[in-house]
């Protein structure tokens, strides 16, 4: 499948393949045909994490060139981060040179801003805890004024903080765009509640998709962090016990809605949580009926959580039809609907 | 909306209305950030609240360049959660003494619309949509009675904050029943810099203290549910918090 190489005008006119795993049918629509798929009583749960510009180009105190890439905030102010050596997104991450290994102690500067390195994370040296000499918001100040958005090199261009912003976008806990909702804009979002259809958001952490480290790739994703507010909760239970259908946009939120399920025997609770749930063919999820997701490569972990909705041999017909239609894949590409 | 515990946004929040705001906010016990162009006096106000010890955190952008909105509002998210009341306070007059229209240079005049127009209209499109996410949330425009009477030599301003309302009014009329509520707020003649730099004679004995019209102002925001949506108010018509 070929990716977007850059974001559309108009995401809300892209592809949307609809899977039913009910009927066996796959359909091609638009996104902007969701209104007609989905039915009043229905919950869409979304992630409404803002993305951060977590890619900082800076020198150790050596003088040799690195890339920091963030995962995300850990305790007392510091944040985990995957290293890359010099270079940038325009280079394919496994044809990036090597970083040079950092031991706990090297002082690195970031732009504006400056940084320790704390501690160095198995399973792979470019796995790191990083702590940065500001706080609060001369930090954030020093992040946005220093950081890119994380991209990859089949895009054509660089992109811009906008780009990457949900039209929900809320705190700044994402590494990558929880790029399912790009497509969703508010005339969208207002025909689908005039209609009946119920929204709920979550914020998921979302983390890095490839490092072009074969250890570090092997281990992702990551424990990601969540926040789900009590009104989720609530309208999830509400939604369910109603006959509705609860469809997360995007993994994320089902790696949150059932990750958080997973670890309290099935039941949903508010507030924060860290998940390193990994679903796949077999897990029968507790929380989430369906998923409005990016078309994925059968490679790819997004994919084996797909196997939690729909059999195997009905999402590799699917990704051959997408393929013989010409959908675009990654984050500004089209969309597919399993439910 | 019961104020303790809220994440509040205000720009224009180094000096007058916009530093009253912020205080009495931070001192209801919401979670505020005050932005301003001026980092040193804007650090002051944030500082002064935090040893007071409530929430306040002072960042410095200026809400008329296009390229700060997005660090503007995540930096804000960050420091204190989701947005749930975003104060437009931030607004200039063009240069001093006000000239009339034909004297106005016509990018002073594009100036004054991208800080008192399309500024505000980037930040709160920025953070609406989260706010209607999660089904509530409050936008307030700080506007003036130039917005609704021709005074000679406001053109600029006067035309910038008529435009503000209106865009208020349209925010109100298609965000309306998700929860998220837009106000035009007239504060009246206040004691403040900016308005010794449009009438420097003015007599400051006849003029209203920032700090009473932010207490009207903590009052509308207390009492929000209760107000139309879109609706424009006169900060001394307000009961005060």
């Amino acid at each position: 499948m070929n990716a977007a190489r850059w974001p559309r005008e108009h995401p809300e006119a892209n592809r949307l393949l609809h899977v039913s795993p009910a009927t066996g049918r796959i359909s091609d629509k638009r996104v902007e045909h969701l209104p007609e798929l989905l039915r009043a009583g229905d919950l869409l749960v979304v992630n409404d994490a803002a993305t951060l510009p977590a890619a900082l180009h800076g020198r150790t105190e050596q003088g040799a060139s690195i890339e920091l890439r963030l995962l995300g905030p850990e305790a007392e102010g510091t944040w985990t981060a995957v290293l890359f050596g010099t270079g940038d997104w325009r280079m394919r991450t496994e044809d990036r040179p090597a970083p040079p290994a950092l031991p706990v102690g090297t002082r690195l500067t970031l732009g504006t801003l400056t940084a320790c390195v704390v501690e160095v994370l198995p399973p792979s040296p470019r796995l790191l805890r990083v702590a940065f000499d500001a706080q609060g918001a001369t930090l954030w100040a020093g992040l946005y004024a220093s950081g890119r958005p994380i991209q990859y090199s089949y895009l054509a261009g660089p992109l811009a903080l906008w780009h990457l912003q949900t039209a929900y976008a809320a705190r700044p806990w994402a590494a990558e765009a929880p790029s399912a909702g790009l497509p969703l804009n508010w005339t969208l979002l207002l025909e689908l509640r005039r209609k009946g259809v119920r929204f709920a958001s979550l914020t998921h952490a979302a983390g890095l998709s490839s490092t072009g480290d074969a250890a570090l790739d092997a281990a992702l994703p990551r424990p990601e962090r969540f926040d789900i507010p009590a009104a989720t909760v609530e309208a999830i239970h509400a939604t369910r016990a109603a006959g509705g259908r609860v469809i997360a946009v995007g993994t994320t939120v089902v790696r949150a809605l059932e990750g958080r399920a997973v670890q309290s025997g099935g039941t949903l609770f508010p507030g924060e949580g860290v998940t390193d749930l990994l679903m796949g063919p077999g897990f029968v999820p507790h929380v989430v009926n369906g998923l409005f997701t990016g078309v994925h490569e059968p490679t790819t972990s997004h994919y084996t959580l797909l196997q939690a909705f729909a059999p195997l041999p009905l999402l590799r017909e699917a990704a051959q039809i997408a393929e013989k239609l010409g959908y675009l894949g990654h984050e500004f590409g089209d969309s597919c609907l399993i439910l | 909306m019961k104020l303790a515990g809220k994440a509040v946004l205000v720009t224009g929040a180094s000096r007058g209305l916009g530093e009253a705001l912020m205080k009495r906010l931070a001192r209801k016990g919401a979670r505020v950030v005050g932005v301003s162009r001026h980092p040193q006096e804007m650090e002051a106000v944030a500082a002064a609240l935090r040893a007071e010890g409530h929430v306040a955190h002072a960042l410095s952008y200026d809400v008329g360049d296009k390229e700060a909105i997005y660090p503007l509002v995540g930096a804000a998210s960050a420091l204190v959660g989701p947005l749930d009341i975003l104060v437009h306070n931030a607004s200039t007059l063009g240069p001093t003494p006000l000239p009339l229209l034909l004297d106005t240079a016509c990018e002073d005049l594009s100036q004054v619309l991208e800080v008192n127009l399309v500024g505000p209209f980037r930040l709160t499109k920025a953070v609406a949509g989260a706010m209607a996410m999660r089904g509530s949330g409050v936008v307030v425009h700080i506007t003036s009675d130039a917005a609704v009477s021709a005074y000679p030599r406001w053109g600029a301003y006067a035309v910038s904050k008529l435009a503000l309302e209106h865009l208020g009014r349209i925010w109100a009329a298609e965000l309306e029943g998700t929860g998220v509520r837009f106000f035009n707020v007239d504060p009246g003649e206040m004691d403040t810099k900016m308005h010794a730099d449009a009438l420097p004679d003015a007599d400051p004995a006849t003029l209203s203290r920032p700090d009473d019209v932010a207490a009207r102002l903590l009052g509308l925001l207390e009492r929000a549910e209760a107000v139309a949506s879109g609706s424009r108010l006169e900060a001394a018509r307000l009961e005060a918090a």
